[in-house]
């Protein structure tokens, strides 16, 4: 699963333009090349900002510069109205970040979502994540209507029909198919706990090519999981990265698991908040040291680290956890020396980073 | 009813036989009517597969039936219609992330074809349903291999 370490960090005149697209490669992105590279990838989650300001998107996304692989932009997460995971991915772009756009099924029948992902594709997106999606009662339009038109492994397949086979689902044919990495999510930790293999199994039956897990916090479990997925011989079919959370106290962390569907937090971690001087700085352990236990199971090729609302550690984790070695992911470089990188205003930076930590 | 359809998913395995042993005898029966009728008795006959297969599955009509290859369990009661499920957010005690007096749909799936013979079936890929069979007889469909 591995070629040239080489060029990985290659980029155009403009850190806008599309790469060249490596043999074997399914898209021309940057996040593709990382893990067929055989390195370890360190994913993270942008929150997309309630504005039309192109540079909150930046100036949250500059948090991580130099410690990410790529960058998921959520879409409408925990059915909450934000900027859509479009225009940020489309705002990314062309600073020359690597997003992964995260396409739900809960707001878009198939029509909108086919149309979609030509969109994405045409600003340049490289890797989409194929979700299934919250209920909407979860979120701030519990009035909304649900569409799941699609469901996850259904969006996977049509990606993929729209890349290899070069049309719509109606059969109807592309002029040019959109070159996108296909991605999908699992999670380990909820029932049923015997099928969740097999439900991983059919993600990359259906299309995908890397998968991003719900948050871990539990690493035996995580090692049951990946023991059988190896069995199967799964690891070799995609590249796997496990989520991490953050949490920053023992509440948020009960919070969390009673209120958020799909989050499973076992009880050692909350006491080990609970019995902690400084909260915060102990689930910042947590957190690396799940990063090092991650990278330590076999089979998995990445951590997809999830820090809502704490986004600025996300940096201090990563560099802590020594997941990345020595290297050093692409970053935009300064305004000076590259045309066409909008450097985010300090203000902005300083607005985001000094909320709630 | 949902308890009579958590009862058909425990009893997956015994309505997996009377599937098996009936549908040949259904199939050539509709297709004789077909050939005698036409098209007449298309309502009466998808009023009858709605209410057997409503009482005992809570079957929503999706017009592509699954129920032989999901545990005897209709995945469209899933608040999602996930065809290819569960979900990531279905709860520590096995109960729906939407509904959380209902019991997963799709645990309750894997469990019922754990038990039938032809269970595996349930890893096939299912593509989303057809909104326009939505309604329609399943039965129908299969005997006039539409
Ligand atoms: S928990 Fe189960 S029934 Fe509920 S939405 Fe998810 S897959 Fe469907």
């Amino acid at each position: 699963m591995s070629d040239d370490l080489d060029f990985v960090e290659e980029f155009g005149v403009n850190p806008g333009d599309p790469l060249v697209q490596r043999p074997g490669h399914v898209s021309h992105g940057r996040f593709e090349r990382v893990l067929r590279a055989g390195h370890f990838a360190v994913t993270t989650e942008i929150a997309p900002p309630d504005s039309v300001d192109p540079d909150e998107v930046l100036a949250r996304a500059k948090l991580f510069d130099g410690y990410v692989d790529a960058i998921n932009a959520t879409d409408g997460s925990g059915a909450n109205c934000h900027m859509s995971s479009l225009g940020v991915c489309a705002i990314l772009t062309r600073a020359g970040y690597s997003p992964i756009i995260q396409f739900s099924c809960r707001d878009r029948n198939r029509i909108a979502m086919q149309g979609d992902l030509l969109g994405a594709a045409a600003l340049g997106v490289c890797s989409v994540l194929c979700l299934t999606g919250d209920d909407v009662g979860a979120g701030d339009h519990p009035e909304a209507k649900p569409v799941f038109d699609l469901d996850s492994i259904s969006l996977l397949q049509t990606t993929k029909i729209l890349r290899d086979e070069s049309r719509f689902l109606s059969g109807r044919p592309l002029d040019a198919a959109p070159r996108l990495f296909v991605g999908a999510s699992i999670n380990p930790f909820v029932p049923p706990l015997e099928n969740r293999v097999d439900q991983l199994a059919k993600k990359i039956r259906a299309g995908a090519e890397f998968i991003q897990s719900q948050y871990c916090f539990d690493i035996d479990q995580l090692k049951r999981f990946m023991a059988r997925a190896c069995d199967m011989g799964l690891h070799e079919q995609a590249y796997i990265l496990v989520g991490v959370g953050v949490l920053g106290s023992a509440k948020t962390a009960k919070w969390l698991r009673s209120n958020v569907p799909g989050v499973h937090i076992p009880d050692a971690i909350i006491n080990r908040l609970e019995g902690a001087r400084n909260q915060k700085a102990e689930g910042r352990r947590i957190a690396v040291e799940l990063m090092q236990q991650i990278k330590e199971t076999p089979g998995v090729a990445g951590a997809h680290l999830m820090a809502y609302r704490h986004e600025e550690w996300v940096g201090e984790i990563v560099k802590q956890s020594g997941v990345l070695g020595d290297r050093k992911p692409w970053a935009p470089e300064p305004l000076d020396s590259t045309i066409g990188v909008v450097t985010p205003l300090e203000e902005v930076v300083d607005s985001i980073t000094g909320t709630d930590s | 009813m949902y308890a009579i359809r958590r009862w058909s998913s425990r009893h997956a395995r015994g309505l997996e036989r009377l599937y098996k042993a009936t549908r040949p005898g259904i199939l050539s029966g509709l297709r004789l009517v077909t050939r005698l009728f036409g098209k007449r008795l298309d309502r009466p006959i998808t009023a009858t597969e709605r209410l057997l297969k409503g009482a005992l599955f809570d079957c929503q009509m999706c017009g592509d039936c699954v129920l032989s290859k999901t545990g005897m369990t209709c995945p469209m009661n899933c608040p999602k219609g996930i065809r290819n499920g569960p979900c990531g957010g279905v709860r520590a005690n096995g109960m729906c992330e939407v509904k959380p007096d209902m019991r997963c749909v799709w645990v309750d799936a894997w469990n019922g074809a754990a038990k039938m013979e032809d269970g595996d079936a349930i890893k096939d890929i299912e593509f989303a349903v057809d909104h326009s069979r939505v309604g329609q007889s399943s039965w129908l469909r299969l005997a006039r291999d539409e």
